[in-house]
């Protein structure tokens, strides 16, 4: 059986190309069909905004990459509610459909995945 | 166990020497390291063009001498490589830059050898990821 991977992005989009770098990991396993979750946490959360002017920055806007990892077979999406409490962002208003999770369902996701990526 | 290590922090960084001592031991423990695999700014790990100073741990150079002496399989991600100025003499030639400066214990690849590798892995250890 194929080994899963959870990749834990927690830059924001305009901090550098990391939050890119988390999502490249995650579109290149998708195209072998692995089964990979993504687990938005800290700044991360901030990937999830919607109507985003990453232009203004000079910078290229990820929500559109993000909208493509459903295509590329990852569907297994998380957001840590605390980081989107603390940030108030309200998780009914994200890009993305993602499971909110709260600290200990945090716990239980990330012992559930065979191999853990923190970018 | 199968260990496949990722390095995502420069030379420079202190995560650098701390994942070479943890490489070096998972080998003296009877352990197979079967991919090393840079990303983010680990690939700077890879450049040729980084000189320490005579009373400094050249890391990058250390690294070098690893990989080599275990003959090591040392993969740098291509994409993140070209971002930061790390290219072997193909890519240095195709995108028009005046020189290479792959290390050549190393080899410019794609994120799929990460993957692959994991498949096989027992255990995927990254170091210097934020």
């Amino acid at each position: 059986m194929a080994r899963s991977m959870l990749i834990i992005t927690r830059q924001s989009p305009w901090s550098g190309p990391s939050a890119r770098e988390a999502l490249d990991i995650a579109l290149a396993g998708g195209a072998f069909e692995l089964p990979l979750g993504i687990l938005f946490l800290d700044d991360g959360v901030f990937q999830l905004v919607q109507a985003q002017q990453a232009g203004q920055l000079q910078q290229k806007d990820v929500t559109a990459n993000l909208q493509a990892l459903p295509m590329f077979g990852v569907e297994s999406l998380y957001a840590a509610q605390r980081s989107l409490q603390e940030r108030g962002l309200d998780q009914n208003a994200l890009s993305l459909p993602v499971e909110v999770l709260d600290d200990t369902a945090l716990r239980a996701l990330i012992n559930r995945y065979d191999h853990v990526i923190t970018l | 166990m199968k260990f496949v290590i990722a390095l995502f922090s420069p030379a420079h960084s202190p995560v650098s020497r701390r994942a070479l001592r943890f490489a070096e031991t998972v080998l003296a423990g009877g352990h197979e390291i079967t991919r090393l695999f840079l990303y983010q700014d680990g690939v700077h790990i890879a450049s040729a063009n980084i000189v320490t100073a005579q009373d400094e741990l050249d890391l990058a150079g250390e690294w070098e001498r690893f990989v080599r002496s275990h003959a090591l399989d040392g993969v740098v991600c291509i994409a993140a490589g070209l971002r930061r100025g790390v290219l072997d003499e193909q890519e240095a030639k195709r995108h028009s830059c005046p020189a290479a400066n792959l290390l050549p214990a190393w080899e410019l690849s794609g994120l799929g050898q990460l993957h692959e590798a994991a498949q096989q892995a027992d255990r995927l250890v990254c170091f210097g990821g934020h």
